[in-house]
């Protein structure tokens, strides 16, 4: 990758820029995996076309009268110019805000977000004063999104890495089918939350609703409050201290640590007891169906 | 995807029909088929507003026999109203197929109903006191117009933008459905029932009766059907939850009350706002915020969740 210019890069085909990335095999080394296993990782991966920002240049979007497209295309616009600090005023619950930002960058929205906001971004980190519909995060390989009201369903659906917090409450479904990184909720999270999770964590402060963890293939999730029930195979584990000490650092970082310290907190994983945890080889099983 | 909205003021009167429009039309996205409102105004006592069609719009583009079709049904729907004594008090209309009637009436309203909607073409949208339904094709403030909704005043409204995708693009199958026969109370739904015809069966059993094939109508025939037993709303509500299969959220407003329910998935979307004087819902936040452009806390209500807001 590196005998091959950012001139180069931009003129190939998605799927030639994949495979010189290495996206197109198992051995994935970006920022997602670091993250999920060296949460003080210093030197961050960039790619090879993001531009080079500085986090004290600071500007302002008002984007009461702009469409989600058109607001999208100013933040990438000033991260081109070298703003590093974007403020977006009035985004009155429009969808799609802050998608697709593969750059290192401050973001801050001034209000509240629709459906998909910062959804597939890979190294921004985001505050969101207010609060976000269905799907925010959605597939986010890195960064940080702090949210500080509420937010709706599907949370963090296929979260790849970084950190995603919501300090209010969130809807149904939070972390479906996610493969790494770590989703916070302050409050309480719906029916099956962490349904189908692959890998990451996934800590609730408050209470959980049904089907917790259903179907879930690995991965962890921590809930303070009570549990409504859990769901197939998921299956409540011994909390190890340096599970604890992990848990107290990541709640203390945003603000979101209980004054009675988190001993209460129940360990839920899966228990690896479903039809695809087996041992059979592929053609064995085609001999079998 | 459809959209539904709701709003209720507390203790007041307001803009409800142009304050609905600019929350259906900030869901446009989400059906862009037809557009249905079910607004409460302050009526007046004694007296019923009802609301009829007696054509679809689709008929309109089918030569001149349709416009004596039209004025032999409105002749009919008048000679019944004498023949069950109702006085007819005002006479208002939208479009040639959609027409308003203020009536006074001491009689067997449901039987005045049934004789009505026996001409063939004639479905009554609704009928009330307080209560007016209004659902045509295209988005909402094409509606708002050609209705002149703009100016209603009242205590409540749902709403609803139609992606038809269990039953054809037309009037018939447009929410807002009413309950037909019970006065004022009215339906929006977004997502799909699983045993619709199993319950419609069940319900036609009984005696009740649907006007198209959405599987939304059996939630206003099924919420009839429990009012007509003495069940509260929020019990009605409550029990849609266990009997009724599939994906949904639904709005239902009755003279009084604004009531809403998710099923065991929480499939479907509901963002809620709640302050002393109004509660505003919407399938999407945009909607409340086109009436609330300040900065307000909201949230999602989890699976199972059912509430009912009283005027």
């Amino acid at each position: 990758m590196a005998d091959v210019t950012d001139f180069e890069l931009r003129n190939l085909s998605q799927e030639q820029r994949a495979r010189l990335l290495g996206m197109d095999t198992e051995q994935l080394t970006g920022r997602s995996m670091f993250v999920e296993f060296d949460p003080d990782e210093s030197s961050r991966f960039t790619y090879p076309w993001a531009p080079d920002v500085d986090y004290n240049k600071r500007s302002e979007i008002d984007a009461g009268d702009l469409s989600a497209t058109e607001a999208n295309i100013r933040i990438r616009k000033l991260m081109s110019e070298g703003y590093g600090t974007v403020v977006v005023k009035n985004p009155r619950g429009k969808h799609g805000l802050g998608v697709g930002i593969l750059n290192r960058l401050n973001l801050i929205f001034e209000g509240s977000l629709g459906y998909f906001g910062v959804g597939l971004i890979d190294g921004p980190n985001v505050r969101i004063n207010g609060r976000v519909g269905w799907s925010c995060g959605e597939n986010m390989m890195s960064g940080t999104v702090v949210i500080e009201k509420n937010a709706g369903s599907t949370f963090g659906a296929a979260i790849r890495g970084g950190d995603l917090v919501c300090k209010g409450s969130v809807g149904s479904r939070t972390g479906i089918d996610m493969k790494g990184g770590t989703i916070i909720v302050g409050g309480d999270t719906g029916a099956l939350s962490g349904f189908m999770m692959q890998r990451g964590r996934m800590i609730v402060c408050g209470n959980a609703g049904k089907n917790l963890g259903d179907s879930m293939y690995d991965g962890t999730i921590f809930v303070g409050g009570e549990i409504r029930s859990l769901g197939v195979d998921a299956v409540e584990a011994e909390m190890r201290q340096f599970e604890k000490d992990w848990l107290t650092r990541k709640l203390r970082l945003y603000g979101l640590l209980p004054d009675e310290g988190v001993d209460h907190f129940n360990k839920i994983v899966a228990g690896k007891q479903l039809w695809n945890y087996d041992n059979l080889e592929p053609t064995e099983k085609k001999l079998i169906l | 995807m459809c959209g539904i909205a709701g709003l209720i003021h507390r203790g007041r009167s307001s803009v409800v029909g142009s304050e609905m429009t600019a929350m259906l039309q900030a869901l446009k996205h989400r059906g862009p088929d037809s557009t249905g409102y079910a607004v409460y105004g302050e009526g007046s006592p004694g007296d019923f507003v009802m609301r009829f069609k007696v054509a679809e719009q689709e008929d309109m583009g089918r030569g001149h026999g349709i416009h004596a079709l039209i004025k032999e049904r409105i002749e009919k729907v008048d000679g019944i109203l004498v023949e069950h004594g109702a006085e007819v008090k005002s006479r208002d209309r939208a479009t040639e197929y959609a027409l308003r009637y203020i009536l006074s009436h001491d009689g067997d309203t449901e039987d005045m109903a049934r004789h009505i909607e026996e001409t063939e073409g004639v479905e009554i949208l609704s009928l009330g006191n307080g209560l007016e339904l209004i659902k045509d094709l295209g988005d909402a403030e094409t509606v708002a117009e050609a209705y002149n909704l703009d100016d209603f005043v009242g205590t409540h409204a749902i709403g609803h933008t139609r992606m038809a995708t269990e039953s054809d693009v037309d009037i018939r199958s447009a929410h807002p459905y009413w309950a037909f026969p019970y006065n004022d109370i009215s339906v929006v739904h977004n997502g799909q029932i699983t045993n619709y015809w199993l319950m419609r069966r069940e319900m036609e059993r009984q005696g009740h009766r649907f006007m198209s094939d959405c599987d939304s109508e059996l939630l206003a025939v099924y919420t009839a059907h429990n009012l007509a037993r003495g069940v509260e709303l929020e019990d009605s509500l409550r029990r849609s939850v266990e009997e009724i299969d599939g994906v949904f959220t639904y709005l239902v407003a009755t003279e009084n009350q604004l009531g809403m329910a998710k099923d065991t998935m929480a499939a479907k979307p509901l963002v809620l706002y709640e302050s002393d004087d109004l509660i505003a819902m919407a399938s999407e936040e945009v909607s409340i915020r086109s009436i609330l452009p300040q900065e307000i806390d909201t949230w999602d209500p989890y699976d199972e969740e059912v509430r009912v807001w009283q005027t």
